[in-house]
């Protein structure tokens, strides 16, 4: 306690020097905390839209010919047989095409023709009318679901929008139902709510394809996705005989490559922060070293009045770590508040890590004392007769 | 004779021992026992005797001056009875301990519990008031701050600087800083006190006052060597060694000094 109080009376009695000293562990500490803060940040937006993209989801796209084949029902067979492992799938087909109902049209709409499972594999929700049914599977029937985008465009909301006829490629869809609104900060073209679906077989039909070559399953556990796409590919191979032929893909395969690039972006940018910390260090140091060259006669009086060389080693040291920690602690808040002003105007949300917070402070702290105990074991080590003869 | 007074083995407890010592032996050994202290200097190839054969005891209750000019090695002897320095040979036994080959910590602690230093420049931390200064043997002796803060106020009112206790030294006179250093040589009620040139940066007047301090304190029992270069203030001493060239020239009482 009394080390304590005697280290930041010395502190406070020099108050620019502390401060200077301080200012370089303030800015290493605040720089760390910005930094990782910031691409962590800047990382899980990317996640969180990489997310709405499905990220359990395996693309499975196959290359049919003549003598080998993968027909829906077989995918549908294997599906079953591995329920274990997926939630759900979907036949997949992709088209374009322009929208139009009267004078309105719309050119950018992601359409695409799916089963009747597509819905609650992706985890949204209806807004009006109904899903599309087995029926109008087995039927090949013209009816569409749109998303929240195109019904508001067309006809200004969901509700209107059920029953009513819109032309694909001239073609006559009956819409009905409406996706609920998923993105709350945007509405347009092209946007998460732009889309379209139908019946895979209407949209192959209308595609004037005879095969379906692509498939979407949604796996139970994102982690198990790589053994999944494994169990997909060992199931095409028997098929096709030739890897050639298919192409499985994992979403989440992307999203690891993702968090091993934040990993990596906050360590290297984190380290780059880190050296300054270190250079902090070396101030704290300088200044110690400054100090007990200062104080000199005074390590002589406190060693002639019976100090024993830990008492001063001690002294010092608390005197070097407080002011670490004390600078460590500023540089938290100054951190913090800079993190939280840079990104309410990048456009996405960063708060300082834990991680962050505490590794730069341990490291201040830890850099304050071991840059603090070289001058401190020289103050101790003094002798007393040599410091008391200094002026 | 030697041998049985340098109980190296005595040099892990020095309290302890220090004290058992001190009480057995108080009547007949002298609180302070110089043998053939001899201290050397290389100063480039050259060897410098700054003590050459020092033989010296001190019994409790005297009041010595060691006088001698500035190179005489009055300095060194003062730092080896001081504990601030070691002999290079013979030995030095204080309160029955022998403390020639002790460790940098070791000798701290025999500081910090048998001597009291008083010193010309005063020697007070500027930044520390009046009070803690006081406090500062006894922090390292780790008496717990309430009674730390007692004892050395006590002390500071027997100084008469009782009312100054919260003020910074440079606040107070070249008299009175240094009456404080006394005060903080006593709190610690050391075996003895030692003063290196006490009144060699005060007036002649200030001077007087800080002499008859010093010579009060040993009419009340306590061993003071004071160590001088001016024979004028060695006169307030009961007994004066004269060093030169490191060696003892006189040793006796001040009526005999006198004489000379």
């Amino acid at each position: 306690m009394q080390s304590f109080k005697m280290a930041i009376r010395s502190i406070a009695s020099n108050k620019l020097r502390s401060f200077l000293t301080m200012l370089g562990i303030i800015i290493g500490v605040a720089s760390v905390i910005i930094l990782v803060s910031l691409v962590t940040g800047y990382m899980n937006s990317m996640i969180n839209s990489f997310n709405d993209m499905g990220v359990d989801q395996i693309d499975v796209t196959v290359t049919n010919t003549p003598s080998r084949s993968l027909e829906p029902e077989d995918m549908y067979a294997f599906y079953e047989e591995h329920r274990d492992e997926f939630r759900a799938m979907t036949p997949s087909v992709s088209m374009s095409a322009k929208i139009k109902s009267g004078d309105s049209t719309l050119n950018y709409t992601n359409i695409g023709g799916y089963s009747e499972d597509y819905l609650s594999m992706k985890g949204y929700k209806l807004a009006a009318g109904r899903n599309i049914s087995y029926a109008d599977l087995a039927g090949s029937r013209n009816t569409a679901l749109l998303g929240y985008y195109p019904a508001w465009y067309m006809f200004g909301s969901p509700k209107a929008a059920v029953n009513q006829k819109i032309k694909l490629n001239g073609s006559i869809f009956t819409v009905v139902g409406v996706v609920e609104r998923q993105d709350q900060e945007m509405l347009t073209e092209g946007g998460a709510d732009d889309f379209l679906w139908m019946p895979y077989t209407s949209a192959a039909k209308l595609n004037q394809q005879r095969k379906i070559d692509s498939y979407i399953m949604a796996v139970r556990d994102t982690d198990k996705a790589a053994e999944c796409t494994t169990l997909i590919e060992d199931y095409l191979q028997d098929i096709f005989k030739s890897s050639d032929l298919f192409f499985v893909y994992a979403n989440s395969s992307m999203l690891k490559e993702l968090n091993n690039m934040i990993k990596q972006m906050s360590l290297m940018l984190g380290g780059i922060a880190g050296i300054s910390l270190l250079v902090a260090g070396i101030g704290v140091m300088n200044i110690m070293l400054v100090s007990v060259t200062e104080r000199t006669r005074e390590i002589g009086i406190r060693k002639a009045l019976g100090a024993k060389q830990r008492a001063i080693l001690t002294q010092f040291i608390i005197e070097a770590a407080v002011t670490s920690t004390i600078g460590g602690l500023i540089g938290i808040g100054v951190g913090a508040v800079f993190t939280a002003a840079i990104s309410s105007f990048v456009g996405f949300k960063a708060t300082p890590t834990f991680g962050a917070v505490l590794i730069s402070f341990s490291v201040s702290v830890g850099v304050g004392l071991l840059f603090g105990y070289m001058p401190a074991k020289r103050a101790a080590k003094l002798n007393p007769i040599d410091a008391l003869r200094s002026e | 004779m030697n041998e049985t007074f340098t109980g190296k083995d005595n040099t892990d407890s020095v309290l302890e021992t220090g004290k058992t010592v001190g009480l057995d032996t108080a009547m007949e050994a002298p609180l302070i026992r110089l043998i053939d202290i001899h201290k050397t200097y290389k100063m480039g190839d050259e060897e410098v005797h700054a003590n050459d054969g020092i033989t010296l005891d001190i019994a409790r209750g005297e009041f010595v001056a060691i006088v001698g000019k500035s190179g005489s090695g009055k300095s060194t002897l003062m730092n080896i009875i001081g504990a601030l320095d070691v002999p290079t040979s013979g030995s030095y036994i204080l309160n029955g301990i022998d403390t020639g080959r002790m460790s940098d910590d070791k000798l701290a602690e025999v500081r910090n519990k048998m001597i009291g230093f008083v010193f010309q420049q005063y020697n007070l931390l500027p930044k520390l008031s009046v009070l803690e200064n006081v406090e500062l043997p006894l922090m390292y002796q780790g008496v717990k701050e309430k009674e730390r803060r007692e004892r050395a106020l006590e002390q500071l009112q027997k100084v008469g600087l009782g009312d100054k206790a919260n003020n910074l030294p440079k606040q107070l006179s070249g008299g009175q800083q240094q009456r404080v250093s006394i005060a903080r040589a006593l709190v610690g009620r050391p075996s003895l006190i030692l003063a290196d040139e006490p009144t060699g940066a005060l007036d002649s007047k200030t001077s007087k006052e800080v002499l008859g301090f010093i010579r009060q304190l040993n009419a009340e029992g306590n061993t003071v060597i004071m160590i001088t270069h001016d024979p004028s203030i060695a006169m307030n001493a009961k007994r004066i060694v004269n060093i030169i060239d490191g060696k003892v020239t006189f040793d006796g009482s001040t009526e005999e000094y006198a004489e000379l």
